[in-house]
């Protein structure tokens, strides 16, 4: 299911490491990024293969991190904090406009297939709250009518896409030193 | 007393994140000196400065480095690890640092790599800080390309690595020992301390793991001295601490000042009083693990470990969440209560099972089912939770003490009565509606 390109990306983050496994939690966000937003059981296999674990090891690893999605999601991934403070700062009226303009609840996607709500906790940055983000990235001090007025701009201009959500990085690959 | 911005001094420039600008603010010149001197003097600049660490435990940074061994082999490497997993709710003050001044952690963490010999750091980055790990990772890549990091470093002849990798959405990772689980591919569970890293660390080798903001004060300590460091904050709280203020207050955010500064400066002075007018209720001083103190235990405590302590509460993180008077105490926990809830890694039966129990018995209460037995039931599991008292933990790793500290000695401690009014009356005493927690 994945490509060769994504396979030797995935090769090359377990090269990064002093111990290859490492790399599992970067194999994910490659297999992510290249499925459309979720990791279906036939990449989790191909990360397994590539990266000689078994695929329940995989799974096991990946059901422990929200950030993997296990089941397909739309293509903006809109998460309103609702910890303590956001919460106090009208969280809840955020929830309720994507509730009426989306048709969909915390956890659903919508039919067209635009958008996937999640209530989420503390995203470090209880100082714009209430905050959110979509794809990544952050909106803070929402208002109920901007909140509004963003999901008109995703339908018509459309927004950022998740390259960044589900980026594996390797800067360090200008100077590699050996271990020791 | 006013902000004292050090670590923060260039955060609001907006092309401090490159490496250009870094340079004309006099980064790296601490590096430079830094390599000059002694490992073992740096060493002893940490523990005589009193550095404590800035994650949340405020362990002595410079007693943490000396468990380190003085002479890492190929076979047996030591390890750095920034912790950089800042999730603690009311927490944001890493976030900032990372996206915005990213060189300040990178020459700190060099300057640590340098004294405790380690050839090969990590920073691990909580999954959701999408645009500081892209920071990060460009700021890295010009340290490489300045040669500040890589082999023979400034021809010093010290060579060390840094690699960043990203978390993936888990609050559990943030514990030390649970994140050096996931950055070896595995689920965050937590390991039993002893073996302590600085013997077993990551891979199994001795390891040193501090929090950023620990980080990004070595290079201000080392150009500016131990007096200098110390002549700020209280004899045991020394240096600068960045705190995050949130709630209703003003003008949230973050503000670094001296350690030991009153908390009624912090709320009415910096961070502009209360909003609307309103009366202060209630304040949690350390992230929500952190007990919240009523109006008048927080109007007369300092900002430092020792005063929080005596006020029956903990610095913690440094995140303050301040609630005015509208605010629904017992809905408060109950958020509280559902975070703990949802983020348990479920290795130890009385977190796991434990903290599904608050949540529920507490969002009972909010339902308007609550039975007066409901109150002894929540206390009881709290108890068997995290002990009688506070430092009596009886789960696996402190996310237990931190479910069960904000609401045994917390809420119930400072707002039974607001737990009795709701059992009684099947409302909230100060008129609010229901709010998020039935979004689970």
């Amino acid at each position: 299911m994945l490509s060769e390109q994504a396979k030797d990306a995935i090769r090359e983050q377990m090269a990064r490491y002093p111990c290859s496994r490492s790399a599992l939690g970067a194999a994910l966000y490659i297999a992510q990024e290249e499925c459309g937003g979720w990791v279906p059981h036939e990449a989790v296999k191909d990360v397994a293969e590539v990266m000689g674990l078994e695929p329940a090891d995989v799974q096991s690893m990946m059901s422990f991190y929200v950030m993997y999605n296990k089941e397909p999601i739309g293509k903006y991934l809109i998460e309103i904090c609702h910890n303590v403070s956001c919460a106090l700062l009208g969280a809840q009226k955020l929830i309720h406009v994507v509730e009426d303009k989306c048709g969909i609840h915390p956890g659903e996607t919508s039919e067209d297939g635009m958008f996937t709500l999640k209530g989420v906790e503390c995203l470090a940055a209880c100082g714009g709250a209430p905050c959110l983000q979509v794809n990544g990235h952050f909106h803070f001090n929402v208002t109920p009518e901007q909140m509004s007025k963003m999901i008109d701009q995703l339908r018509a201009e459309g927004g950022p896409d998740r390259s960044l959500y589900n980026a594996a990085y390797v800067p360090e690959k200008t100077c590699r030193i050996q271990n020791g | 007393m006013p902000e004292v911005k050090i670590l923060r001094k260039y955060i609001d420039d907006p092309e401090q994140h490159k490496i250009h600008r870094a340079l004309e603010h006099g980064y790296y010149q601490g590096l430079k000196k830094a390599l000059g001197m002694g490992q073992d003097e740096i060493i002893e600049m940490v523990r005589a400065s009193g550095l404590r660490g800035r994650g949340g435990a405020g362990a002595p940074t410079g007693m943490k480095w000396g468990f380190m061994p003085k002479e890492p082999t190929a076979a047996r490497p030591s390890y750095l690890i920034c912790n950089a997993d800042e999730s603690e709710p009311g927490t944001f003050n890493n976030r900032e640092l990372m996206e915005d001044d990213p060189h300040l952690l990178i020459e700190g963490m060099i300057i640590s790599a340098y004294a405790l010999r380690v050839r090969t750091m990590f920073i691990y980055i909580r999954g959701e800080m999408v645009l500081g790990a892209k920071r990060l990772a460009d700021a890295i890549a010009e340290a490489y390309a300045h040669g500040f990091l890589g082999e023979n470093i400034l021809g010093s002849g010290f060579s060390t690595n840094l690699i960043l990798h990203r978390g993936a959405g888990a609050y559990i990772c943030g514990e030390e020992t649970a994140l050096m689980d996931s950055l070896e591919g595995l689920r965050g569970h937590p390991r039993s301390k002893p073996p302590f890293p600085a013997v077993q660390g990551l891979y199994g080798m001795p390891t040193t793991i501090n929090n950023v903001e620990t980080l990004c004060n070595l290079p201000y300590l080392v150009n500016n001295g131990v007096d200098w460091f110390r002549s700020m904050g209280t004899e045991k709280s020394t240096g600068t601490k960045i705190f995050s203020v949130s709630g209703h207050v003003r003008k949230p955010g973050n503000y670094e000042i001296t350690m030991g500064t009153p908390l009624k400066e912090l709320i009415y002075d910096i961070a502009g009083g209360m909003r609307d007018g309103r009366d202060l209720k209630a304040v949690i001083p350390g992230g929500s693990s952190m007990p919240m103190i009523p109006k008048e235990l927080a109007l007369n405590t300092n900002m430092d470990f020792e005063s929080l302590q005596s006020a029956g509460t903990m610095l913690g993180s440094g995140g303050f969440m301040v609630f005015d008077d509208t605010t629904d105490i017992v809905q408060v926990c109950e958020v509280i209560a559902r975070f703990y809830k949802n983020e348990s890694c479920g290795k130890c039966v009385p977190c796991r099972i434990g903290t599904d129990w608050i949540y529920k018995i507490i969002s009972r209460i909010t339902s308007g089912y609550g039975r007066r037995e409901d109150l002894d039931l929540l206390r009881g599991v709290c108890v068997n939770l995290a002990g009688e008292k506070m430092m009596d933990s009886r789960s696996f790793c402190p996310l237990g003490d931190a479910a069960a500290w904000p609401i045994i000695w917390g809420g119930m401690k400072h707002f039974m009565h607001e737990f009795e009014y709701w059992i009684e009356h099947k409302k909230s005493p100060v008129g609010q509606e229901r709010g998020l927690p039935a979004l689970v």
